[in-house]
């Protein structure tokens, strides 16, 4: 049976693993391939990974950390920060990793989606949202790592990017961010049920419930966490023991 | 040494860095002399079945792998690279594919609450006990998928591993000293490591 999955989101600069609570106090925790290994031990479906610094970066350091992580991690994973064009999805592509994630450039320029699903296929474009919700309902997109209101509707430029060629949504409640307080389920249940592509959710897991509310209750295909699995507030293993327990699918070793 | 055959098809690095961690040497390969002079030969990829059957004929390869094939010496095809070995697919109407095996390839239906591609972990079933899955458990392993099209085989004698997913998915064969799967083994963690050393074991290096 086809499962539901767990993610943990690595934050990286300059190539090494660095976890700030709301964009502040960032802290080294070490190698990505090291962290990432550990987490596909852990029982992690899939890793993501989020250059917090590639657009300022130079490029090859930024590819050296990913063909270290190809070299050793053998689940999928996928490289998101930084990326501008169809040239950048190729060169992380070749290093090894399987997905690239677009945020800000996407909606800067969505030809990219069309462009790089039509090179590469679908399967490996994500893109990735940050939805805050507005006065009055709804959520509007912010790019630029949360900074800017787009002044676009979340759930019209998922469906948008799913009819552009996106194989997949990485959804990210600004809202829940960092609070712990659950993921957005409202959010969540609005894009899930609005395009036919697999979504993430993504901020605001605190408890083993949330895990399960987003994939049981809001449609969600997988949920991602950062600091609660960085700081091992909870294992991967834990959280899909749980989902097993209340019958969702999920692959246990 | 494994040769993996290079067609410009994505992400043929995963396969080689698998081989690698496995202690396995591999060479990314579309030389005739050293692709039919390897004890085993991968055919992996990612990409569309009418591009991908080009890109082979365009470099004389198609013709490379049935001789190799003819060695009776271990071939393994992955994702893009098992429906190759079939006659046609969906995905390209008209566009034949290498036809050393006998099937065709179709679009996965869409049903209820199934998204496609099918994308993620899948649990496989053993109808028959094939030499990729020496080892390894029945008590349904995991792999992992990404994949719109599936594999209808014409003798259902050579399936090995099938999975659910609205429909049954043929999800590796083998005949002979051809082996493939539909999913990704250099993704699919421990699990997917185990075939892989099982196919290196069968090549004899």
């Amino acid at each position: 049976m086809h499962t539901k999955r767990v993610i943990p989101c690595l934050d990286i600069k300059d190539g090494r693993v660095v976890k700030g609570i709301k964009f502040l106090n960032l802290r080294d925790a070490g190698n990505a391939a090291d962290v990432a290994a550990a987490y596909s031990e852990a029982g992690a479906d899939e890793v993501v990974f989020l250059d917090i610094t590639a657009s300022s970066d130079n490029r090859a350091t930024q590819l050296e950390w990913v063909r270290q992580v190809a070299d050793r991690l053998f689940i999928p994973f996928t490289v998101g920060g930084g990326i501008r064009t169809v040239e950048d999805f190729k060169v992380i592509l070749r290093e090894g990793a399987d997905k690239v994630s677009v945020n800000s450039a996407a909606i800067m320029n969505p030809r990219l989606v069309a462009d790089a699903a039509d090179k590469f296929g679908s399967q490996c474009v994500v893109v990735a949202i940050d939805a805050k919700s507005r006065k009055g309902g709804g959520w509007n997109v912010f790019k630029n790592g949360g900074r800017v209101d787009v002044g676009l509707d979340a759930v019209e430029w998922a469906r948008e990017a799913e009819r552009l060629g996106a194989g997949e949504i990485l959804l990210t409640s600004m809202d829940g961010d960092g609070t712990k307080d659950g993921y957005d389920l409202e959010l969540t249940k609005a894009v899930s049920d609005a395009v036919d592509i697999p979504v993430i959710a993504s901020g605001g897991a605190g408890r083993l419930e949330d895990f399960y509310e987003a994939l049981a209750l809001a449609g969600a295909d997988a949920v991602l966490a950062a600091s609660l699995f960085h700081y091992k507030e909870l294992e991967i293993w834990q959280v899909k023991e749980f989902l097993r327990e209340r019958g969702i699918s999920v692959r246990l070793e | 040494m494994i040769a993996i055959i290079d067609y410009d098809a994505g992400n043929i690095k995963s396969v080689e860095k698998a081989l690698h961690f496995l202690g396995q040497k591999s060479v990314i390969t579309r030389d005739t002399d050293v692709i039919l002079g390897a004890e085993g030969v991968i055919l992996p990829g990612v990409g569309a079945f009418g591009d991908a059957m080009g890109k082979l004929r365009a470099y004389g390869l198609d013709e490379v792998i049935r001789g190799y094939v003819d060695s009776g010496r271990p071939f393994l095809g992955i994702c893009l690279g098992l429906q190759l070995l079939f006659e046609s697919s969906e995905e390209s109407p008209g566009v034949e594919g290498l036809r050393i095996l006998k099937g065709r390839i179709v679009r996965i239906p869409a049903a209820q609450g199934l998204k496609v591609p099918h994308i993620g972990w899948n649990d496989l079933h053993f109808p028959v006990r094939g030499r990729l899955f020496d080892g390894i458990g029945s008590d349904a392993p995991y792999v992992y998928f990404v994949h719109s099209y599936y594999l209808q085989a014409e003798d259902e004698g050579i399936v090995t591993a099938t999975t659910e997913y609205g429909v049954q998915i043929h999800a590796s064969v083998e005949k002979g000293n051809v082996f493939a799967c539909q999913f990704h083994p250099e993704k699919s963690a421990d699990v997917g490591m185990k075939i892989l050393r099982n196919f290196v074991s069968l090549c004899g290096c």
